[in-house]
């Protein structure tokens, strides 16, 4: 093949894209690098192995596992705002048919899934085949899971009792020095990342959030893939409740309450792009990382809980500010 | 008579290319002023500079006998010029009333009085129209009427109309036509452009044709006939563009489409398109060409008709359904439409046959990917660094190029194309042009949607003529001339553009 012709144009524009390109790859890592840095020059305890498991174990049971589904969402150009509310009823189903039913450690995790995927087809039916906007729509389900979950429980927790003690054991258990749960999400953001960069369904809904309807007039089933993205995304945020059951022993309705807010920013400090077509699962690990690790340095430095939440979106915004001038810089 | 208004030498260039060379314009007052021309002549630039929404390059313009400068629409509109453009600019929520009189509203709006005067004024025109109602409710020809019950509600000297007729059925054209013999009665300049010329012969006094941005004459509608406008129109040299043909074997029906309709968009077509064999679709923007072209590929629905791929019925209902069938389409707005720009050549270039890299658990085989668009862009003499660069970093030419690469990938039995050079420059045109032989020459049925007919004729073995939403005709190479294929489209049939000449 010839190269381009053109040499000075394509090396001036190479070149602003190679800075921008270079900040959207690696400005997630750059802040996570500087943060843990800053955070281990400025506390002794931060670096210790039992604080950094308690980082994962944290993000492991809020944002973690589920910003993968909402990463694959966000890719698509939708969102999904139900997945607080999913991991709440995947939380109280789990009491529910442990408990309550009596069902066996598979039937349970089984059903909890079933009920992630069902509320992940039902938003993914209405976004896919009736257009509705997928912000609308996942609100909706938001409220309908939450409410389910309240219905379910009668706003009460179900303690696990005697027949959950394999999800206990599960949620307090280690292996290989390591708590199971944190495990289990390095395991959904690897096969996350296998599935995005390695199999077609990867590369269609990347596509997808690129240009839907230069995908549909290739000859690609779309409809199919969006109502997917949101089964994976309802099936992981259901994951999330039945973690978040076997470390506190109860299912509880009151889980996940305004837990879609963590995940998306997660994805977006990750660098994913809201306009879809951008976005990649080691950046959103990092960018779950550094939602965990901020937490975690302002309890380290006793920072009180109200304030948390403002430094909590201050940091937000600065990391935001680096994606968008990343951002720019290639389309400006 | 000393005219109302006067262009001259108006030229106007965007980023380099030339959209109007020197034009001169004059509308004299009590006349009808047909403006005609070729899609991209220029028409419609030359009416928003006249409308103030642009400013010319070069060149001056006098209204009164004295130069003025309009920096914006309402600038002309203070100098009585109204422009009623082909998609109408009503706010869609707001009422009849209220759109009339928008701009002119004093801060506090008297409803009552708005709609009395809103009625009377629609009246004038010969219509009835509800003045409380809001303007989305309304069908698209009494918007039309709106928006001219707005153009007269200030004093107005100049009104251009800009195909108007295009979205009106017989009976309100009829209508219009009458409205603007009424406005000429009264001393009114009316700037008209159309593609049907038998309307512009009934109404016109007189006419100016453009042509590639440049004024081609202006004739009194007595001087002249259908035939020697038509004339006017065209005439460019045969470029030698077109690579030497070779011969094809041509063989089996591909593609049969029998009595297709849907809405009034798409009138009982019906046509067929043989293996080997390249096949014209003619006509102007909006003749029906395009909607035919989505219809076969499931990207819509047709009220009825069939559609058959080598001998087999299908009733494509998604362009899942259609590349299924084996079919293949280069659309229209290729950076819409054709391919994902910020996405990677090699990416692009299998996405509509990804069964091929891709092994049974769905996994990727990217070397084998990597080796198949390697192939396929030597071959097509894609010309970029890398197959993995994104498509963005490619010009309008080689963009094209993915987007036929895709299609020969996908290997399917008929490939539709949409304005395959839109955008592409000449060299790059040359080099699709011999792709689209090619495709032919594999033995693929081949179906051509242009506006350039001199593409048709360069490529087509046959050209099928469109206009309204029907099909009107066809050529054979013998007969190619762009007056014939004109002739066709735009009055109905060979005969009838004879007779038209006569008249």
């Amino acid at each position: 093949m010839s190269s381009i012709t053109d040499t000075a144009v394509a090396t001036s524009r190479n070149r602003r894209l190679d800075i921008s390109t270079f900040l959207q790859r690696f400005g997630t890592a750059g802040i996570f690098i500087i943060l843990v840095v800053v955070a281990s020059l400025w506390s002794d305890i931060f670096l210790t192995k039992l604080n950094m498991l308690n980082v994962l174990r944290q993000v492991a049971s809020s944002a973690g596992i589920m910003a993968v589904g909402m990463l694959f969402v966000i890719l698509t150009r939708g969102i999904d705002l139900s997945v607080g509310s999913i991991a709440a009823l995947g939380s109280v189903l789990t009491g529910y048919f442990v408990a309550i039913h009596g069902y066996s450690t598979p039937a349970t995790i089984l059903f909890v899934l079933l009920a992630g995927a069902g509320c992940g087809v039902v938003t993914g039916f209405f976004v896919a085949y009736l257009r509705l906007p997928s912000f609308v729509m996942s609100l909706a389900m938001m409220a309908i899971a939450r409410g389910l979950s309240l219905i379910i429980s009668d706003g009460r927790p179900i303690p696990l009792g005697d027949n959950g003690t394999a999800f206990t054991d599960f949620g307090s258990g280690f292996l290989f020095g390591i708590p199971q749960p944190v495990l289990l999400m390095f395991a959904v953001f690897i096969v996350g990342g296998i599935v995005l960069n390695f199999t077609k369904f990867g590369r269609i809904i990347t596509a997808i959030g690129s240009n839907e309807e230069a995908v549909r007039l290739s000859g690609i089933a779309v409809p199919r893939y969006i109502i997917a993205v949101y089964v994976i995304s309802g099936m992981l945020a259901s994951v999330a409740g039945i973690i978040s059951s076997s470390r506190t022993a109860v299912g509880s309705s009151q889980v996940g309450v305004a837990a879609e807010l963590n995940v998306i920013a997660a994805v977006v400090i990750g660098g994913a792009s809201l306009m879809g077509g951008r976005g990649g699962v080691v950046n959103t690990f990092l960018g779950a990382l550094i939602m965990g690790i901020i937490a975690n340095i302002m309890n380290l430095a006793g920072v009180p809980g109200y304030h948390q939440q403002v430094y909590m979106g201050l940091i937000i915004i600065i990391a935001m500010l680096i994606q968008y001038s990343a951002g720019t810089l290639k389309h400006g | 008579m000393s005219d109302l208004v006067r262009l001259n030498s108006i030229s106007k260039s965007f980023g380099g290319v030339d959209a109007l060379r020197a034009v001169d314009f004059d509308i004299r007052p009590g006349e009808v002023h047909a403006l005609l021309g070729e899609n991209g002549a220029g028409k419609s630039t030359l009416m928003r500079i006249l409308g103030g929404e642009m400013q010319p390059s070069a060149g001056s313009l006098e209204i009164g006998g004295k130069t003025v400068t309009l920096r914006d629409p309402r600038d002309a509109r203070a100098l009585g010029i109204a422009v009623i453009h082909q998609e109408l600019a009503l706010a869609p929520d707001l009422t009849v009333a209220e759109n009339i009189f928008l701009g002119q509203l004093s801060a506090v709006v008297s409803h009552s009085a708005l709609r009395k005067r809103a009625r009377e004024l629609i009246g004038r025109l010969g219509f009835a129209i509800e003045p409380g109602r809001v303007v989305s409710s309304l069908a698209i020809a009494h918007q039309q009427v709106v928006e001219i019950a707005k153009a007269l509600s200030q004093d107005v000297k100049i009104i251009v109309f800009d195909e108007p007729t295009a979205v009106l059925s017989a009976q309100d054209a009829e209508r219009l036509h009458e409205i603007i013999s009424g406005l000429r009665g009264k001393g009114v300049g009316v700037v008209y452009i159309s593609h049907r010329l038998d309307e512009v012969f009934r109404i016109a006094d007189r006419m100016t044709v453009l042509k590639d941005g440049e004024k081609v004459g202006t004739v009194a509608v007595g001087d002249t006939n259908v035939d020697g406008v038509i004339r006017m129109m065209v005439g460019r040299p045969l470029s030698s563009l077109f690579p030497p043909r070779k011969e094809r074997q041509v063989g089996k029906v591909v593609l049969k489409v029998n009595n297709l309709s849907a809405g009034r968009r798409v009138r009982n077509v019906s046509l067929e398109v043989r293996a080997g064999e390249i096949v014209g679709l003619g006509g102007l923007v909006g003749s029906g060409r395009t909607e035919v072209a989505r219809l076969i590929f499931g990207a819509d629905r047709p009220d009825s008709g069939s559609i058959e791929i080598k001998g087999k019925l299908i009733a494509p209902r998604s362009p899942r359904d259609a590349v299924r069938a084996g079919i293949g389409l280069v659309p229209e707005d290729r950076k819409m439409q054709g391919v994902v720009l910020d996405e990677s050549i090699r990416i692009n270039c299998t996405m509509a046959r990804l069964s091929d890299v891709v092994n049974g658990l769905g996994f990727l085989r990217q070397s084998a990917e990597k080796k198949t668009v390697t192939a396929l862009g030597q071959s097509l003499r894609l010309k970029a660094a890398s197959i993995e660069n994104p498509v963005t970093s490619l010009s309008g030419g080689n963009q094209q190029k993915v987007v036929l690469a895709k299609w020969f990938h996908a290997g399917g039995d008929l490939i539709i194309l949409d304005e395959p050079t839109r955008g592409v420059d000449v060299g790059a045109k040359t080099e699709i042009y011999g792709l689209i032989n090619r495709l032919a020459e594999d033995g693929k049925a081949v179906l051509v949607i242009s506006s350039e007919h001199m593409e048709l004729f360069g490529l087509c073995d046959r050209i099928i003529a469109m206009g309204q939403g029907e099909v009107r005709g066809e050529l054979q190479p013998k007969d190619y001339s762009e007056e014939r294929l004109l002739g066709m489209t735009m009055v109905g049939s060979l005969t009838a553009a004879a007779a038209g000449g006569q008249s």
